[in-house]
């Protein structure tokens, strides 16, 4: 890449959000906003080149997409004159958020809205605040593009016809709707982390890193809430472990075996500082949630020098702390690995056997048990939760993984 | 902006009927906040009756016009300068007459 290009790419990278969300706030319009942000940019590829990067690529961008969505909507108000009555409603929130306002947390609440579908709010998501192309996303999602293009264009249609506000929320509904907003992140985060799909690499780094960088924004946008730094921290940690976790031949690395030498330092200690900020504002009675005891946990194994080191007592009172917030089996179930390593397979096992009916369908339950009766020496038992394993996990690397370990059975 | 707002009862779980009174209330509520514009409780889908005069001659059926499990039981039409303000108090609807509810914007 030369530096011309380099340039266009962080500037993209920077810039997208930010001019979509002000254009959005002053054209009141997300499809003249995303069209003619995507013409701004392409205008920047084909003159940068030639007439130089201009001095404040930023800048440059804005005024390029403002004068674009001019043109349009000077096009649009001839043939529709009530363009006006279509504008998105946006208004001041009625308690400032402290000092810093801006126009892509608006952006970010719009696209995360509870009134459009999961799939939706993730598509949006990455095109509209992302500024992943359609082609990207549906790469990203296994979908046809065709399909994909129809869900976005479906999704702003409603935003427009039902007048989802372009609105940062209130006070009182904020907690709710930035958890919805997390929990968009977190899903774009995990699909980069675990991949499904027989032909998909088992690791999409353009999902995480881009998860990371708009997690990173919302932090930068909301830098008092909690969650917020909880779930960096969670990603920042498990990112760091991502080279050592897919060995060479592509198969997944467990915990125990992965060389943690391989880890990034440097995300580690980010991760760790975030999760220090967070222990001092629990320590001062504010109540950790979801996020911030997963970072928590993720904190104390990459604590550890290695697997044996590692404190499973702190372990199991976060997981503890954990199931009272969220009773759900899949946070029992990995609750009980920590058990497994406190006080032995055997106990493990029987609270495993628990969760029986609400995960028979979850590859990790049947991969769980199938290690837990292969260190009691079941081999026989633990064959059949491995091959159970094996039929329901979706990553490529992971069925590599529990094949291996099965064809070791004695 | 108008929304209509559907109230949903099904049939295999309906929602309580001693809900008249705290539907009253809520009423006078969207009133004095300027949110009333229309709202009516209906009959039961057998008393609906099907008109079809697309062809040559009126053909009259009896009932609703899509049988199911679930039936619009009563409707409001709301003045909301939002979806997010229609939302909420839709949310509060919902409570009010134990009953799920659709909002839908008006073009």
């Amino acid at each position: 890449m030369n530096d011309v290009e380099e340039t266009v790419t962080r500037a993209h990278h920077e810039e997208w959000a930010r001019v979509v969300a002000s254009l959005t706030r002053r054209f009141g319009d997300l499809d003249i906003a995303e069209e003619a942000a995507a013409e701004a940019f392409a205008t920047a590829v084909e003159r940068w080149p030639s007439d130089g990067v201009p001095p404040n690529p930023g800048a440059w961008l804005n005024t390029t997409a403002r004068r674009k969505a001019i043109d349009r909507t000077r096009r649009e108000s001839k043939r529709d004159d009530k363009h006006k009555e279509a504008q998105m409603v946006y208004d001041d929130p009625p308690e400032p958020l402290g000092a810093i306002e801006d126009d892509r947390l608006r952006l970010i609440f719009t696209c995360c809205h509870p009134a459009l579908a999961m799939e939706a709010r993730l598509a949006l998501t990455l095109r509209l605040v992302g500024g992943l192309t359609v082609p990207e996303i549906a790469r990203a999602f296994l979908v046809g593009e065709s399909a994909l293009g129809q869900r976005i264009t479906r999704a702003k249609a409603k935003i427009k016809a039902a007048r989802i506000p372009y609105r940062v929320p209130s006070a009182e509904d904020l907690p709710a709707r930035l958890s919805g907003v997390l929990a968009v992140l977190f899903l774009v985060f995990n699909e980069g982390y675990l991949a499904t799909g027989p032909d998909t690499d088992p690791l999409r780094h353009d999902l995480t890193a881009e998860a990371i960088r708009l997690t990173r924004l919302i932090r930068a946008l909301l830098p008092g809430d909690g969650e917020v730094a909880g779930l960096l921290a969670l990603m920042l940690l498990t990112e760091a472990r991502r080279t050592a976790r897919i060995s060479a031949n592509g198969e997944l690395v467990a915990l125990d075996e992965q060389d943690r030498r391989a880890w990034d330092a440097e995300l580690i200690a980010e991760g760790h500082r975030l999760v220090r900020e967070r222990l001092a504002a629990a320590a001062a009675g504010v109540a950790p949630g979801r996020y911030q005891i997963l970072a928590a946990i993720n904190a104390v194994h990459t604590s550890a020098r290695d697997f044996h080191d590692t404190d499973w007592s702190q372990i199991l009172a976060l997981y503890d702390q954990l199931v009272h917030l969220d009773p759900s089996p899949i946070i029992a179930l990995n609750r009980a690995i920590a058990v497994a390593e406190l006080d032995g397979p055997e106990v493990a096992l029987a609270i495993v056997d628990r969760l029986a009916e609400a995960l028979a369908g979850y590859h990790a339950y049947h991969a769980t048990r199938a290690d837990l009766l292969r260190r009691l020496g079941q081999s026989q038992q633990s064959r059949a939760a491995y091959d159970r394993a094996i039929e329901l996990a979706g990553n490529t690397a992971e069925t590599a993984y529990l094949t291996r370990r099965r064809d070791q059975l004695q | 902006m108008q929304y209509l707002v559907s109230v949903i009862d099904d049939r295999s779980n309906p929602g309580s009927t001693d809900r008249q009174p705290a539907i009253s209330a809520f009423n006078e509520r969207l009133i004095a906040e300027g949110y009333w514009v229309f709202a009516g409780g209906l009959a039961d889908t057998d008393a609906a009756t099907v008109i079809d005069n697309r062809g040559e001659q009126a053909v009259f059926s009896d009932g609703p016009f899509v049988e199911s499990k679930e039936y619009l039981a009563g409707v409001w039409v709301w003045e909301a300068p939002d979806l997010d303000v229609a939302l909420k108090l839709a949310t509060e609807a919902s409570k009010v007459c134990d009953r799920k509810i659709e909002v839908r914007p008006f073009l």
